[in-house]
């Protein structure tokens, strides 16, 4: 009980320390890749303390809900990244780690920035709140197919279970599991905006998404966005590495040792992802955003197929 | 042989990698995507056959995965791109299907091959059950391609990525005769020749690789 509680709190701060931290990584390997000297991958965490400094402006016809909405996203995130594992198994959270609980908490968090986006009633901000809302309505259900890929395979929707599962290497290798994979690649693209979706990197673009709902926010309701949005990148890629590279992560009830271990696999892994976001970023342009539905309908119908692979190899169908 | 043993495990994911290229090509507009696509998939599955050569002992696999190497990844696609360069045309194909239709038809045509193979092969584990129907899906997919692309580089890659999908049920097989697998590759190189030509030919004549100009010219109407 102590060791799962531990591990929980070791792996909070780490999360929450690492995600600014991440996109500061991701910045500066995309700009080294573009031949730029690019800023110091701190450089989100000193933008953040600015933003926390200063105090936000909230525009006269908002409402309530400009003002809730970041803490309940911030929330509904920390709460979501609370749940992934990342470096060892068996943490304090792992019983109710389910990937479904997972999408839930993470649809709370879009549900409370596409009610900030309209709140103001700006004509951007209802652009992307529309948009995000139209890109969720298929990235969810792929997600959903993923994690019924996953619970088929794994015999638990849980994600401590899953990651278990994998790790051990009983399975094998599936066709279903390179069909969710690249399934939940393009859902994770599109939760966090980032590059054929949408580009992190823009202001007042008229394809923007994620950008355009946050016009509005300044001061420390901006720094509460932005966080939440590298945090949520942070547990986009760890729930990748945990489903589909489970391996170096310290088994529940592992010592000292093994969560070292699990630790130095886990920043390997994570160093890795970024890197292939930093060159796959770099290498394509950004879709229009008409053609996103048919990237995400691809992801839908590919999980899909996955889950229709696997009713047939289990018998189930 | 089952899931978790490394023999399996290895020609699964090929074969999962070569559908997955299967349904990019499905995907993608663009025509030198198009053709990286198929060489991708050329290469998978000339490894899928050099794999399934030290797996299953034999021989034979080692030339098939050769000839698979080298035709299909290297010199098929080089062949393409350098027909695409002369004619200038790395615009996006046109479809006779949308992107979204397509893709559902895909993913029902690859439930329509489990379905089809589930009974047939039913005497057989499910593991030789779900490879013969990602090689059939393959098939299938292909001739989806071929359909669903109005240019004659669009017909000439979903021909190319149907025979992928035969080889691949071939070398999942054991004891494939490597007579009949020499006389698919050269046939594959003829078509490759003759699809040239064609496209040479209807270029000359039409300025166009769009195949809609040959219904005019039969005298169909559309």
């Amino acid at each position: 009980m102590f060791a799962a509680l531990l591990t929980q709190a070791i792996h909070a701060v780490l999360l929450l320390a690492l995600a600014p931290l991440l996109v500061g990584v991701v910045r500066w390997l995309k700009a080294r890749l573009l031949g730029r000297r690019g800023a110091s991958p701190l450089q989100p965490w000193r933008d953040l303390r600015k933003l926390l400094l200063k105090r936000p402006v909230v525009a006269e016809s908002a409402s309530v809900i400009t003002v809730a909405a970041p803490y309940v996203a911030v929330a509904a995130t920390v709460v979501a990244a609370l749940l992934v594992p990342s470096f060892t198994r068996g943490m304090a959270t792992a019983p109710v780690a389910d990937l479904l609980v997972l999408a839930g908490c993470l649809t709370l968090a879009r549900g409370a920035l596409a009610l900030a986006g309209m709140d103001a009633g700006t004509a951007f901000g209802g652009l992307g709140a529309s948009r995000e809302m139209a890109f969720a309505a298929l990235a969810e259900p792929a997600l959903l197919l993923v994690a019924l890929c996953c619970a088929i395979l794994a015999g638990s929707s849980n994600l401590d279970a899953i990651a278990g599962a994998f790790a051990e290497g009983l399975l094998g290798i599936r066709i279903s599991l390179a069909l969710a994979l690249a399934a939940l690649a393009a859902v994770a693209v599109a939760e966090n905006g980032r590059i054929p979706v949408d580009n992190p990197a823009t202001h007042l673009e008229l394809t923007m998404v994620h950008e355009a709902m946050l016009l509005e926010a300044s001061g420390r309701h901006l720094a509460l966005w932005e966080y939440q949005s590298a945090l949520s990148l942070t547990l986009w890629l760890s729930l990748l590495a945990a489903i589909f590279a489970p391996f170096g992560m310290a088994p529940a009830g592992a010592g000292p040792l093994g969560w070292i271990l699990g630790l130095v696999a886990f920043a390997a892994k994570m160093g890795a992802l970024a890197l292939v976001l930093a060159v796959f970023e770099s290498a394509i342009a950004k879709m229009r955003v008409f053609r996103v539905p048919e990237f995400l309908g691809a992801a839908l119908l590919l999980g899909l197929l996955g889950a229709l692979f696997l009713y047939v190899s289990t018998g189930l169908l | 042989m089952g899931f978790g043993h490394i023999p399996f495990d290895v020609a699964h994911a090929l074969a999962g990698g070569m559908l997955l290229m299967s349904f990019v090509l499905l995907y993608q507009r663009r025509v030198p995507a198009l053709i990286a696509a198929l060489a991708t998939q050329g290469g998978l599955l000339g490894l899928a056959a050099l794999w399934q050569g030290w797996a299953q002992d034999a021989a034979g696999l080692y030339l098939t995965g050769l000839i698979a190497l080298v035709a299909k990844a290297v010199l098929i696609p080089w062949a393409l791109s350098t027909l695409v360069r002369r004619f200038g045309m790395h615009g996006s194909v046109q479809t006779a299907l949308g992107i979204g239709p397509s893709l559902m038809a895909g993913v029902a045509l690859a439930a329509l091959a489990l379905v089809v193979v589930l009974p047939v092969a039913a005497a057989d584990s499910a593991l030789a059950q779900e490879d013969l129907a990602v090689a059939l899906s393959i098939v299938l997919l292909g001739m989806l391609v071929m359909i669903a692309r109005r240019n004659a580089i669009g017909q000439v890659v979903g021909l190319m990525s149907m025979e992928n999908g035969l080889i691949l049920a071939g070398v999942g097989v054991q004891g494939l005769p490597l007579m009949v697998e020499l006389s698919t590759a050269a046939l594959v190189l003829v078509l490759a020749l003759v699809a040239g030509v064609f496209m040479t030919g209807i270029r000359e004549r039409f300025d166009s690789l769009d195949i809609a100009f040959l219904e005019d010219h039969r005298g169909e109407r559309r």
